[in-house]
């Protein structure tokens, strides 16, 4: 079970790349083939089950674009 | 209140007070240092603001910010701290903010000195900030005019959102005259602030944001046409004058100010010679009376346009007279100010005085 | 499931206008949330400079005003004089204050003024496209010091919080970083206590925060958060320089 869930606001993305270098499970990636209306590639997860919840890559993302729900 | 002997500098402070100011921001500069060292005792002691800034730039700034959070603010200075003023100014006038600014003119450019002068006429009606603004200018002529003025200029500043500037000189800052502070302010509806940026708990559910800038070149211009139809507003409502000796003048003088004052004892010693002078003195300066030009009579030989400057109001008399009447120049700069024989000598050369 | 983070109320829905992974967006993030913890945000004024911050007084989500260049300070004066219960913050870049604002800054710090000063150390002139700033490092190629700043020329780097900490008025002075989630963490409690000094009265606060700008540094914005770590921080180090509150509990 994973212990925290990502929700991203796309369109709110500049993919300046902050989140994936900072989640320390390394599973954000940028999604080369979707862009989202600003031209900028999109964030996704690779192995959602592996999300510990800690919200880093929402407190590195300038613009709001990750949302974090965890089990507690 | 009864009549009381009052410096004019301390005055305009009272006034101020009358008028209901809330907060003064300002720096030391002569000749209108007692401005600020009245208010400073007076205001502090009725739980108002005043405050002694570091500069005439932060003083300014100070009154953009207490102007934007719905307060009658002011501040006071003379040439080369107005001059510093500029760009609070023009941001203010952007913005669409009310506060009145009280500047005691003393002579230029740069240092210049302290004696009394007008040659921040151009500084006062063109401004020295950026782009089409403009402030609402009074320059009266006695320390009763100045008091009633400073008075109404808070109410005439929030009625427009726009700055309002008393003109006057050191002569009129320094010199007492037996005043009334009690005459009746003309009646304006004001509507309530609700600009103010004073938190959204005073307005819930919609920001209020002070600011003046537009990265929207059509917004920028829409804004600019907006400031115009106001100003024109104001050309409309606010001008003011006074038509002195004017049953068939055979000359006229055009004045304001300290120089009024002059002129006046001038066109008494005219009179006496069989000389008949009236005389137009602006109290608006913007807007300018240019429709007490209309009165001139169409045979009178001449307009004298007499300052305290090397001639920057005559700009806006050749403007109203339109080359209907020649346009003649006396002034007199650096503090220096002329007796009234002087004017007297120049109405008689009237021919030597025009400008071409 | 509950809701660990996301987008907080202090701030507007508007999308930022910085460039992508510039840290003045996550700055905003934590200002806007400690205004919310601290339950403060409808008496908030937010005081907008000039340079990428120019347009922040859409993002905050309170009453905001727009400063003349380096002037923040004296409007922020001139709003609490006059509203002395309410909360009022600017919002600075190096060249806003370090450079043409450092006297209504300094002024504003030494009359104790009770406002928080948000100072964004980035060590360049962000919004006209990457001039040399106050706090430009020694060696730092700009696009007017191009061989890199020199001590002779340009003078050294100015050290904000290592010359405010000697001014009275100040109640809380730290300097943070945004470079990581460590310090992230940091400037959070940084500027929430800030605004907590603030709301006590207490007097000046400013929290200086290195900041990237990946777009006139040259850099990826991963590479400019490194930056800060490898140049930045061993020039300006991190830490609290004036805290009244710990001193009076101290005394
Ligand atoms: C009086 C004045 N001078 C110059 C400018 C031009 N200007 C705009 S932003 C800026 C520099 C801002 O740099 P900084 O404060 O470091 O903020 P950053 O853009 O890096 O966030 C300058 C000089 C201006 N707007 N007003
Ligand atoms: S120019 Fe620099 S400081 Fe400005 S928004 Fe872009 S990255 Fe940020």
């Amino acid at each position: 079970m994973p212990k925290g869930k990502l929700t991203f606001d796309h369109e709110r993305c500049k993919g300046c790349g902050l989140c994936v270098e900072y989640c320390p499970q390394k599973i954000l990636y940028q999604d080369k083939k979707t862009l989202n209306d600003s031209g900028y590639n999109i964030v996704s997860v690779s192995e959602p089950d592996k999300c510990i919840g800690c919200a880093f890559c929402a407190m590195m993302c300038p613009d709001s674009v990750i949302k974090v729900e965890v089990d507690k | 209140m009864a009549k009381v002997l009052m410096k004019g500098n301390e005055a305009i402070a009272l006034a101020a007070i009358k008028g209901g100011v809330d907060a003064f921001y300002g720096y030391p500069i002569t000749p209108q240092n007692e401005v600020p060292e009245y208010l400073s005792k007076h205001l502090l002691a009725n739980g108002k603001v005043f405050l002694q800034a570091e500069s005439e730039v932060a003083a300014i700034n100070m009154v953009y910010g207490a102007a934007g959070a719905g307060k009658r603010v002011m501040t006071s200075s003379s040439s080369p701290g107005i001059a510093l003023k500029q760009e609070g100014i023009s941001y203010i006038a952007a913005a669409e903010l009310p506060c009145v600014i009280v500047s005691v003119m003393r002579g230029g450019p740069g240092l210049g000195g302290i004696q009394p002068s007008q040659a921040d006429y151009y500084q006062a009606t063109r401004g020295g900030g950026n782009g089409d603004y403009q402030l609402i200018v009074y320059a009266p002529e006695s320390i009763q005019e100045t008091i009633d003025i400073m008075k109404e200029s808070f109410d005439i500043a929030d009625y427009y959102r726009n700055p309002v500037m008393v003109l006057v000189d050191g002569l009129i800052g320094q010199m007492m005259e037996s005043v009334d502070f009690d005459k009746p302010v003309k009646e304006r509806f004001l509507p309530e602030k609700d600009w103010a940026t004073n938190g959204t708990m005073n307005h819930p559910g919609k920001r209020n944001i002070a600011n003046s800038l537009q990265i929207d070149p059509k917004a920028l211009e829409q804004h600019n046409i907006h400031l115009q139809e106001k100003y024109n507003t104001v050309k409309k409502n606010e001008v003011r004058y006074e038509l002195i000796n004017f049953d068939d003048p055979e000359y006229v003088i055009v004045a304001y100010g300290t120089m009024a004052r002059i002129c006046r004892s001038a066109i008494e010693l005219l009179e006496k010679e069989g000389i008949s002078v009236g005389m137009i003195r602006p109290i608006s300066l913007f807007p300018y009376p240019k429709e007490a030009f209309a009165k001139i009579p169409d045979k009178a030989k001449g307009i004298l346009t007499c300052e305290l400057s090397q001639g920057q109001m005559l700009d806006d008399v050749l403007i109203a007279n339109n080359g209907k009447h020649k346009v003649g120049f006396f002034g007199r700069s650096g503090g220096m100010l002329p007796d009234p024989e002087e004017i007297v000598e120049a109405i008689k050369n009237f021919n030597e005085r025009v400008v071409k | 499931m509950t809701v660990k983070y996301e987008k907080t109320k202090g701030l507007t829905d508007k999308p930022l206008s910085y460039c992508p992974g510039c840290t003045h967006g996550i700055v905003h993030k934590l200002v806007g949330e400690s205004l919310v913890e601290l339950d403060i945000l409808d008496r908030a004024i937010a005081i907008a400079s000039v340079g990428c911050s120019v347009f922040s007084y859409q993002f905050f989500n309170c009453d905001a005003q727009q400063a003349p260049h380096g002037r923040a300070c004296a409007e922020a004066t001139g709003i609490k004089r006059v509203l002395p219960d309410n909360i009022v913050f600017t919002y600075q870049g190096d060249g806003d204050l370090a450079s043409i604002g450092i006297a209504e800054t300094i002024h504003a710090a030494n009359r104790g003024e009770n406002i928080t000063v948000i100072f964004i150390n980035n060590a360049i002139y962000g919004m006209t496209g990457g001039q040399m700033a106050p706090t430009s490092l020694i060696g730092q190629k700009t696009t007017t010091s191009q061989d890199g700043r020199n001590q002779a020329d340009h003078g050294n780097p100015i050290k904000i919080s290592e010359m405010f900490k000697t001014i009275e008025g100040v109640a809380y002075l730290e300097r943070v970083a945004v470079n990581n989630p460590k310090n992230v963490i940091r400037a959070k409690k940084a500027i929430k206590k800030a605004f907590k000094y603030q709301k006590e009265k207490r007097g000046f606060t400013m929290i200086e925060v290195l900041s990237s700008c990946p777009v006139n540094w040259g850099m990826k914005p991963v590479d400019a958060l490194k930056w800060i770590e490898s140049d930045m921080i061993p020039n300006y180090p991190l830490g609290v320089f004036k805290d009244k509150g710990a001193d009076d509990e101290k005394n």
